[in-house]
């Protein structure tokens, strides 16, 4: 908080914040007041006389009709879940026991060992969809679910591997010992002591691991052709945008609804999520 | 029983060689006491007993049983780290009862050794709390209390007082020393602080540099260091120390430098007379230094300048000069002394130590 008189505080605190909360947020506005305006309004031109693109006085639920009844939204919604949940599950169990051993375990190479786990993150995923559009057609995966859940872990695992890594590291090494000479073996006190205190990371880790596969976008539309084997992002923006006619309404909604899932994530572990950032552990 | 014998241990980290030759006997029921300043081996040491660091060569033994490559649970002992490392997602009472859980005892067994030990130290009523509602020093007495419900044959201590403030650390000292009667268990432990080694330690083994200095009983420590280190390292203020040239005159041996003359008592004079003409290290402790009187020997004084009067209360420590070396003397808190005052001080004869400049050790 800025000391001093009230003038200075709304200087630098509450006018800058407030610039900002309104740069961040201006999107999602647009994105909802988008979502409920007449198509009638949306194509309106912007020099027509009763031009208003902020507000609505018409506001409809048609372009979320439009998107259950005519396209196959529910269906892409569904493979979203799915996929991203299934991929997380298997990055964090990977991640957890990787980070865990890569941090803790003293084996010859660790270091860089842990250090090749970040490089392959480094890689692009627009490099790397090529040889991986080649497997997933050599093992006849292509237009299915198992297409993203086998390949979301390439980028997924590394990331959560780095994030737990840190995080074990930040676990003071003598709660470990004392489980140790308190009579448990190396796993039953990863098991009882450094997985339950190491929660809230677990917790950060699984909630960007799935923000990560919710959003991804390339190797969704590269792998997934059949509409019905679609994610939100790829479905949304491959079967709204027809040629050159955008779809706004129904887009926008799609946009709206896909990201409340991600919004729920975050929101409902953001305590967690905070105190896994910074690492807090309490001795 | 809870014999533990270390023999021949050495400790290297790559290159550096951390612990050194180190041999010891660890009676049982005895409390053990390794002092130094950090880096001088001690908590390697005792993390090697506890088996959460292996040794590089030699034997550890307890109750006669080499247990060099036993994992930390197989030795049937307790260890309480200086963190505390409670177990921060568990009550009180199941960080009290992890232990004897893992080794599978009956429930109602654990319970009745929790109580029991929840009761020896006063923390019967903290059972259902997390170790973030407690104070450093309840905290200090979970971790004890986990290491004694387990009834090991050893109770392995890392700094446990280090964590605390200086009233709280005097406190729980005492009730260590208590505990300890009371259990008879064997303890080893380690603690950079040379008082808390001495008010505890049935015996203490002093380390410097991965060797051990000296071990024995603490006023054996205080009385009879072995060496220049030892002596300074045990008592508070330090030892003063200064280096003097020893003469024969007429068969009387004197320590003499730029500040003062003194006569060497003839208990020390056999062992010093090889080094006449030679300097060696005098060292004499703050509070066997007093204001001179009338009845001291004008052969056992010096001249001083006093520089800094520090009242504590008790005693007054004052800074003095004497010749080119400052000393500190713990006299009397009757004493009025003022800065700048030119004062003789006198020394208790029989507690003059001297050590070899070279090799520190004591003559």
């Amino acid at each position: 908080m800025i000391e001093g008189a009230l003038w200075r505080r709304w200087v630098f605190f509450y006018i800058p914040m407030a610039l900002f909360l309104i740069f961040l947020l201006f999107p999602f506005y647009w994105m909802i007041i988008t979502s409920v305006r007449p198509d009638g309004e949306l194509y309106r031109p912007w020099n027509s006389i009763n031009y208003n693109p902020f507000w609505t006085w018409k506001p409809t639920w048609d372009h979320f009709k439009y998107l259950f009844e005519e396209t196959l939204f529910s269906a892409w919604l569904w493979n979203t879940m799915f996929i991203a949940l299934v991929s997380t599950a298997i990055s964090l169990v990977c991640g957890v026991f990787a980070g865990y051993a890569l941090s803790r375990l003293n084996f010859p190479f660790a270091g860089s060992l842990g250090t090749g786990v970040f490089i392959t993150y480094l890689v692009p995923q627009t490099l790397l969809f090529i040889p991986l559009a080649e497997m997933i057609r050599n093992y006849r995966l292509g237009d299915t679910p198992w297409s993203l859940i086998l390949t979301y872990p390439t980028f997924l695992i590394p990331f959560c591997t780095w994030l737990m890594m840190g995080y074990f590291k930040a676990v003071p090494k003598e709660l470990e010992e004392c489980a140790r000479i308190d009579g448990a073996s190396r796993w039953q006190a990863m098991l009882y002591i450094i997985i339950p205190v190491a929660i809230p990371g677990i917790l950060s880790a699984g909630i960007f691991a799935f923000t990560l596969s919710w959003n991804e976008f390339i190797y969704a539309l590269v792998f997934l052709s059949s509409p019905e084997q679609k994610t939100v992002p790829v479905g949304v923006t491959s079967e709204l945008i027809r040629g050159d006619v955008f779809f706004w309404g129904p887009l926008m909604a799609g946009a709206l609804l896909g990201s409340i899932p991600v919004a729920i994530a975050y929101s409902f572990f953001v305590e967690h999520y905070v105190a896994g950032l910074t690492g807090s552990v309490k001795g | 029983m809870g014999q533990v014998v270390l023999k021949d241990i050495n400790k290297f980290y790559d290159a550096v060689h951390a612990v050194i030759d180190v041999n010891l006997q660890i009676r049982d029921k005895e409390f053990v006491v390794f002092v130094g300043p950090s880096g001088c081996g001690k908590t390697t040491t005792l993390r090697m007993i506890a088996g959460l660091e292996a040794i590089s060569s030699g034997d550890i033994s307890i109750d006669g049983t080499v247990v060099n490559n036993l994992a930390p649970m197989d030795r049937d002992i307790a260890m309480v780290f200086q963190n505390y490392a409670l177990y921060p997602h568990m009550s009180v009472y199941d960080n009290m009862a992890f232990g004897l859980k893992m080794r599978k005892f009956a429930r109602p067994e654990i319970k009745k050794r929790v109580n029991e030990a929840a009761d020896i130290l006063g923390i019967g009523d903290l059972l259902k709390r997390k170790p973030r509602q407690l104070s450093g020093g309840q905290r200090q007495r979970v971790a004890l209390g986990r290491a004694i419900v387990r009834h090991p044959r050893v109770f392995l201590f890392d700094e446990p007082l280090s964590n605390l403030d200086a009233k709280l650390r005097v406190q729980m000292r005492v009730e260590l020393k208590k505990l300890h009667l009371r259990l008879g268990t064997t303890a080893v432990y380690v603690t950079h602080d040379q008082v808390e080694a001495m008010t505890l330690g049935d015996r203490v083994v002093v380390m410097k540099d991965g060797l051990v200095q000296q071990v024995g009983e603490p006023l054996d420590l205080y009385n009879q260091p072995a060496n220049k280190f030892v002596a300074g390292f045990i008592g508070s203020p330090a030892m003063n120390f200064s280096t003097v040239t020893m003469a024969d005159g007429n068969g009387r041996l004197t320590a003499k430098n730029s500040g003062f003359e003194l006569e060497v008592p003839a208990a020390h004079g056999d062992r010093l007379r090889g080094h006449v003409g030679r300097e060696v290290t005098i060292g004499i402790r703050p509070e066997d230094l007093h204001v001179a009187t009338d009845a001291d020997p004008v052969g056992l004084t010096f001249p001083s300048k006093v520089e800094v009067v520090e009242q504590l209360g008790s005693e007054i420590l004052l800074d003095v000069r004497a010749g080119t070396d400052m000393m500190v003397a713990a006299v009397d808190p009757t004493v009025r002394a003022k800065v700048d005052e030119q004062l003789r001080l006198a020394v208790n004869p029989a507690r003059i130590h001297f050590f070899d400049a070279k090799t520190e050790a004591a003559i």
